[in-house]
């Protein structure tokens, strides 16, 4: 039995999460943005999953757990912003929310 | 083995995760976001952690992608909706994530078929991560609980305007 490599494990999840870095930059609907933030979470966790399956730790599938948690606040509350917005301007697009003058 | 199963678990999750981002319907990426945490659940149960596939299993392609369905629809109201889902529901559009899914499945009864234990590297079960979460980590599980507590509090506080608004109009549900 011939066991996966760290250093593969670790590059999916730097795939992934680049890939969700990709959608959240070059999306402009609010949903998909939320959709590749959510990528890019689960690509940390797997990144977290990968160091404690190789150190026999279980601490790893604890950080797991907490960015779960993480993940589930985040798009509650992000998905609550979409609704409004789209309420407010009839629209999902992320460059219609532009009125604030910073 | 369980490198083989490594390397088509991870094709597949790149190609749904490239195909999610790149979709232009929101729905057609939900699909493809499903199958891509589908397979990042079974690399995790490669790896030994079988809790965690569980969870991402159960609360990440569960809970939180029915959270995004409800969104979606409630986006999309009116007669138009039923033309469009008409058109979302073509078989071009679900025959790759179904795909994809047949061969996550044909993974997992390969490894019931074969038998043994396909998963790698040091197992870690469901015990000894609840003896560390109630033990040294019992900290950050009381922060998680506030961390949900404040979503949930901001969520209903988000999404009660909208309810007050809609109420004197002329449904709603």
């Amino acid at each position: 039995m011939n066991d996966i490599p760290m250093e593969l494990g670790l590059l999916l999840s730097a795939v992934l999460f680049v890939l969700g870095l990709i959608g959240v930059l070059v999306r402009r609907n609010l949903i998909m943005i939320l959709m590749s933030l959510e990528v890019m979470l689960n690509a940390t966790g797997l990144a977290f999953i990968v160091a404690g399956s190789r150190w026999g730790q279980a601490d790893g599938q604890i950080m797991f757990l907490l960015i779960l948690t993480l993940a589930a606040a985040e798009v509650g509350v992000g998905l609550g912003l979409a609704l409004q917005i789209f309420h407010r301007f009839n629209t999902l697009d992320a460059d219609s929310v532009s009125e604030m003058k910073g | 083995m369980a490198l083989i199963l490594f390397y088509i678990t991870s094709a597949v999750a790149i190609f749904a995760t490239v195909m999610m981002i790149t979709r232009l319907n929101a729905v057609h990426g939900l699909l493809y976001l499903i199958l891509s945490l589908l397979a990042v659940g079974v690399i995790f149960f490669l790896l030994g952690a079988q809790f965690a596939a569980v969870l991402e299993v159960i609360i990440y392609a569960g809970a939180i992608m029915v959270l995004f369905v409800f969104v979606i629809m409630m986006l999309n109201q009116g007669q138009t909706t039923i033309d469009q889902e008409r058109t979302w529901l073509q078989p071009r559009i679900w025959i790759g994530p179904c795909l994809l899914a047949l061969i996550l499945l044909v993974e997992l009864m390969a490894i019931i078929v074969i038998g043994g234990n396909a998963e790698t590297g040091h197992l870690v079960d469901s015990k000894q991560v609840g003896v560390a979460l109630y033990g040294p980590y019992l900290l950050a599980v009381e922060l998680a609980t506030m961390l949900l507590l404040a979503g949930l509090v901001g969520a209903y506080h988000l999404g009660k305007p909208m309810l007050k608004i809609k109420n004197p109009g002329e449904n709603n549900e």
